[in-house]
Parts: structure tokens; sequence; C-alpha cells
């Protein structure tokens, strides 16, 4: 697979993510790809509201989990991200391909696509949007985050990252 | 005569281990029964017991036992499969199965004529799934070993009991503290 997406995978592990959920995209295929020949311990989910349950578990357990989703996923996990993981603070990053950005060849993705920006200020998560390799570090820095505040932390990644 | 849930959630509190309780009367119950540092108390997000608990029986030894409801499993079905696919012997999920959504005004889930909680968790993938109807089947099943689903059948009665009285917060260091002590 690409450099980037090895990139992306060292800067999860090297932040001390130490479990994963996801539910795949096909920008994300590379990424997962490389999260399988870490030891990070990886669930395969149907539904990205269920890798937030899932993620809360394991949380509660001790891990440091991360979400790797399409950020169509975000609307399907809405109500647990701020029922259980914002109510009861739990440390969770989220992964997040961007789908239906300026990049978007599917018109069906372009809705979402605009809204998720929006919705991320709407719901309190913090994020960054990275669009160049070298602004992969953000992910350090957020994850970092959001297990010392015990809250939700977000990273877009846009499709240039891949073009 | 029969069982109710209290008797279900009564059962379960009895044993060793850590409970997840889906939100609503089941939690209300089971605090009523016993408040334990071992019990996590959902407050919200409907249908997410079992994938909370699966997460917890992935990254830790302790026996987890899941109080699921009918309604919020048919909310995350998904949840079987990947129950099926990853679940490790520690984990135990009881739906406990009234065929009504108790909590917002018994109106009634697709349980109630339709619906096969038992056979869609064996065609979702997972081996040791059980059919129970009185707290002597129930017993017999919790000792077959896990990865374990129990369909436990009631009827729709709720214990009056009032809300848990506990903030989020506390329950969940609480719960992660007593976590880190049996693993230890």
């Amino acid at each position: 697979m690409g450099e980037i997406d090895k990139e992306i995978v060292k800067f999860l592990v090297e932040s001390g993510i130490d479990f994963v959920c996801s539910v795949p995209c096909m920008l994300l295929k590379g990424i997962l790809e490389e999260i399988e020949k870490t030891n990070l311990r990886h669930v395969r989910v149907n539904r990205e509201e269920e890798g937030v349950g899932v993620c809360a578990g394991a949380y509660l357990a001790g891990k440091k989990p991360a979400l790797v989703i399409q950020n169509s996923g975000l609307g399907n996990s809405i109500n647990a991200l701020l029922s259980l993981t914002k109510f009861y603070r739990l440390g969770l990053f989220i992964l997040m391909s961007h789908r239906g950005d300026k990049y978007e060849k599917i018109k069906a993705q372009v809705p979402m696509g605009e809204a998720t920006p929006k919705l991320l200020k709407l719901l309190n998560i913090e994020y960054a949007k990275v669009t160049e390799p070298n602004q992969l570090f953000l992910i350090k820095n957020l994850v970092k985050k959001a297990f010392k505040e015990e809250d939700i932390k977000a990273v877009l990644l846009s499709r240039s990252l891949w073009l | 005569m029969a069982m109710k849930r209290i008797d279900v959630i009564r059962e379960i509190s009895k044993r060793k281990g850590l409970i997840i309780c889906n939100l609503g009367f089941p939690s209300r119950e089971l605090y009523s029964i016993k408040d334990k540092n071992t019990n996590f108390y959902m407050l919200g997000s409907m249908g997410m017991a079992s994938s909370i608990g699966l997460g917890v029986a992935l990254c830790q030894k302790e026996k987890v036992y899941i109080i699921e409801g009918d309604g919020s499993i048919l909310m995350n079905l998904g949840s079987l499969a990947t129950i099926a696919a990853y679940a490790t012997p520690n984990l135990n999920l009881i739906v406990v199965d009234n065929g009504v959504y108790g909590s917002t005004g018994k109106q009634p889930t697709h349980t109630a004529k339709v619906a096969d909680l038992k056979k869609i968790a064996k065609g979702a993938g997972n081996k040791k799934v059980f059919e129970v109807k009185s707290i002597e089947q129930l017993k017999e099943a919790l000792e077959q070993g896990g990865p374990l689903i129990i369909v436990a059948k009631v009827n729709q009665e709720s214990k009056k009991v009032p809300e848990v009285p506990l903030e989020a917060e506390f329950i969940k260091k609480r719960f992660m503290n007593a976590i880190y002590e049996l693993n230890k």
C-alpha cells in the first residue's frame, strides 16, 4: 500500500491508540490493510454506531480506542456519540475519510460531505481537516487531547492525500 | 407462571462478573436489587448494550454479563454477527424478551408476533444460543460457558422502582476502577 497509508497508521500507533473499530471506505482501504499488519486489536463492525459502542466498552476496560470510518457514518452514530461517549466522558478518537468534498465524483456523497464539518461543530466535536501529508502530526495532537480530556476528537482525511 | 424480568436480572446479579445493563427499567431494577461497582448502568444510547459489552469482554479477562432487551437488540442486530465473529469466552449476552418496549409504554416489538431472536442469533453465526422460560432453565444455560447468548422469555411486568440516582461520570469511574482492580 501507499506510503501515506503507512504513515497514517504509524501516527495512530505512536500516539497510543491500541484498539480500532472500522467500517470500510474506498479511501480507507490502504489504512485498513496497514492496521491488519500491526498489533492493534481491530474489530470490523457493521455500522458506525455499533463501533461507537464497542469503542466505549474498550475505553471502560482501559484501552485507547479509535473509530476508523467514512464521514457518512457520522450520521449513523450521532445519538451514541452524544448520549454514550460524550455523556459519560469517554475518550474516543475518530479517523474519518471525508467523502463528498470538492474532489467527489459520486453525487450522493455530496450532501453529507458538505454537512460533515458543520455537524462536527454542532456536536461540539473538535476536529482537524488534513489535506496534505505534512499535516498528519495533527493526528497525534488530537489523540492525546481525546484521552486527556476524555472527549471525542476527530481528523477528517481529504481525498487530496491520495491524489 | 411466566418469569419476570427482575427475576432474570436478580439471578445474573448474584454472579461474579461485570454487568452492562440496558437503559430504562432494566437498569432501575438492577440498581434496586443491589448497587455494585461492577454494574454499568446505561442512561442513554438505546441499542448499544451488546456493543459496549463486546468491547469490555474483548479488552479484559473478567466475565461480562450484558442485560439487553428485545427492542434494543432489534435496533442493532448487526452486533450479533460481530459477537459471533469476535466474542471471547467471557461474554454472556442475556436478551430479556418481553415482546414490548417496556420503558416507553409497552408498544409491541416484532418479537411479539414474528421475530425469533434465538434463530436470528444462530443465523448470525453464534454457536451457543439458548431460549429459556424459567429460572431453572436460565441457571442451567448460564453454566454452559461462553460466548453465550440467552434469550430469556419474560412477561411484561416492570417493578415500580425509582430512576438510578447516580451521575454518568460516577458510574463510569467506579466501573473503570472495578475493572482495573479485578484484572490486576
